[in-house]
């Protein structure tokens, strides 16, 4: 497998990340570079293996149903969510307009 | 099959409709964080930093969320996945901080189901009919933009980013608006029943992505689909599809092609629209999660879901027409909504437990009164009746005492006329106000020997054979009992006097 210049260019897009067009020449060899390497990881057998998720076999933690447990992880702190807004206004973010 | 068509240049086409609609999980706290869902708080003070995406964060998800979804794949009878994992949507908008959605792609936490549609025949659905449901699979809701409070900016209200969302995915199995229609309405019953999300439209709790197509009746290949996004009533589900398919068999005709793409539907016009914007916005680059470990579920959670599922609109339906001896129509009345089932099956108990008899005894009694006689009074009254007058305890005093016969319907509805007004108990408003049938057979029948006498020729013309006369002796009877009289007791001892 490996990727094209404009293959390069729109995951850079989709990603919002300004790539200029000579940065893209040495980009897409080292894409390909790193894509084969991975190919090469595939040429092992795993089909007796499980997929590992997690270094330490555990089972997903859940939490209980309930509103602002823990202060970490709870609601009510506007003023802390809006303290690096570059345009926070009446308790909203402002950012420009983007209308359908 | 519906007989849905829409008539072309060119020929007949039918149409082929899927819907993927979000359902608010009913939760107090959002998905991953344990921020308030609650609805209409101040802008962004329900917000973690979890749901701001804030660094260094990690989402851990809630129990009830992940119950709430499994016991709907269980309400239709879905496979139940105990092996889920969530994926990584990745797109960029001001509503979503993460810079992605956290949603299941590869493993569904709910796999196949299905539900049925009741035959409808006004509105061409012929007989029952099974839509299936592909999957349900559970993800975080975005944030909301205005675009009106300011001349160059738009805001940003994050409160419903990270609620917890069910994405329920049917297959294209509905051939008319009214299919969809009947669709989108049974599952919000399910739903609601179920107590999995408030099913409350208005306020955004359940909103549809319809996906259309079009062919020629009898092509057995489908067609391009456009996906029409957001859509938040039955009757707007219905005429956007309306309105697509004739589009698309108008483009077809004229020579053109169908793009798939998506599009936004206008409440205001009825019509459909291209979101040019979302052009590229189908390059999610799914991955799996890597905050997040695999969703693993237990035999012992999956029993307590099942086990805490409550009858179904369908099960409901067969036992009220069944056990209960209702008719189909009643029963589907009743079972529509969960209030008034719940206000039905209260009074129902309430009733049979007053007047001593079976709930079968009395089940269509109570029916007709919930259905046709309570609704009535309370209509007719408008803002003088108090809603919290009509009580299961009052309504069931009404009905204890005209199955007794000690009152008529027409001074049930007297009687029930005034607790909604008043709140004053019905065998005393009876007593008092003098609304109580006369069954004393004394007293009517000292009435009735009144009537004859005073009416010999009539008596006479009766027993040579006008039967027709009958009438006029009870209404008689009745004049002079200012209509109190039992109607039963009148008819047997006029019918034994005149013999």
């Amino acid at each position: 497998m490996s990727v094209t210049r404009e293959q390069v260019a729109k995951i850079a897009a989709l990603a919002r990340i300004n790539v200029d067009e000579k940065d893209l020449d040495h980009m897409v060899p080292e894409f390909n570079n790193i894509l084969a390497w991975v190919e090469q990881l595939g040429e092992v057998d795993t089909s007796a293996v499980e997929p590992m998720t997690a270094v330490i076999p555990m089972p997903q933690r859940l939490r209980d149903d309930v509103v602002d447990a823990d202060p970490l992880t709870g609601g009510g702190k506007r003023d802390a969510i809006l303290a690096n807004a570059p345009a926070a206004e009446h308790g909203f973010f402002g950012v420009p307009k983007v209308i359908e | 099959m519906s007989n849905y068509r829409i008539q072309g240049a060119t020929g007949e086409w039918e149409i082929v409709v899927g819907l993927e609609v979000h359902a608010q999980v009913t939760s107090h706290a959002k998905l991953f964080s344990s921020a308030s869902t609650a609805f209409g708080a101040e802008p962004n003070s329900q917000v973690s930093l979890i749901d701001a995406a804030m660094p260094g964060m990690l989402p851990v998800p809630n129990r009830e969320c992940i119950r709430q979804a499994v016991r709907t794949g269980m309400a239709i009878e879905a496979q139940i996945n105990k092996w889920s994992r969530f994926d990584r949507k990745n797109y960029f908008y001001a509503d979503l901080p993460q810079g992605y959605q956290i949603s299941q792609l590869y493993h569904p936490i709910v796999g196949k189901g299905a539900l049925t549609i009741e035959a409808d025949e006004k509105a061409g659905i012929p007989v029952d009919k099974v839509i299936g449901v592909e999957r349900i699979h559970v993800e975080q809701d975005a944030g909301k933009l205005m675009h009106d409070q300011h001349p160059t900016m738009s805001y940003v209200d994050l409160n419903r980013t990270g609620v917890a969302l069910m994405e329920i995915v049917s297959d294209p199995d509905m051939t008319s608006p009214a299919e969809a229609g009947a669709y989108i309405r049974k599952l919000r019953a399910i739903l609601r029943y179920v107590g999995s999300c408030d099913g409350n439209m208005e306020e955004g709790s359940m909103r549809a992505d319809v996906n259309v197509s079009v062919r020629k009746v009898g092509d057995p290949n489908l067609g391009t689909r456009t996906e029409t996004k957001n859509v938040n009533s039955v009757r707007f589900v219905m005429q956007a599809i309306e309105h697509e398919a004739q589009r698309q068999v108008d483009v077809l005709e004229d020579g053109g092609k169908i793009v798939q793409e998506t599009r936004l539907f206008d409440p205001g016009t009825g019509t459909t629209r291209s979101m040019r914007s979302k052009e590229d916005a189908h390059d999610y680059r799914y991955f799996p999660d890597p905050d997040l470990l695999p969703l693993e579920l237990d035999d012992a959670f999956l029993e307590e879901c099942r086990a805490s599922l409550p009858e179904l609109p369908d099960a409901k339906r067969a036992r009220y027409t069944g056990e209960l001896g209702l008719t189909d129509y009643n029963a589907r009345e009743l079972t529509a909504e969960v209030e008034t089932f719940a206000r039905f099956e209260t009074l129902l108990a309430a009733t049979a437990q007053a007047i001593g008899k079976s709930e079968a005894k009395v089940a269509t009694q109570v029916a007709n009164w919930s259905l046709s006689v309570a609704p009535g009074v309370m209509k007719a009254l408008g803002d003088e009746a108090d809603p919290a007058h009509a009580t299961a305890q009052a309504q069931a005093a009404i009905l204890t005492m005209q199955d007794a016969g000690e009152i008529s319907g027409g001074q049930a509805k007297e009687i029930y006329e005034i607790v909604l007004k008043t709140g004053r108990a019905p065998d005393e408003i009876a007593d008092t106000e003098g609304l109580k049938q006369q069954s004393d057979t004394g007293a009517i029948e000292a009435v009735i020997d009144d009537v004859l006498a005073a009416n010999p020729d009539k008596v006479e013309e009766y027993r040579g054979g006008k039967d027709k006369l009958f009438g006029f002796f009870v209404g008689q009877t009745m004049k002079a009992m200012q209509g109190k009289g039992n109607p039963a007791v009148v008819n047997q001892i006029l019918k034994a006097k005149l013999g």
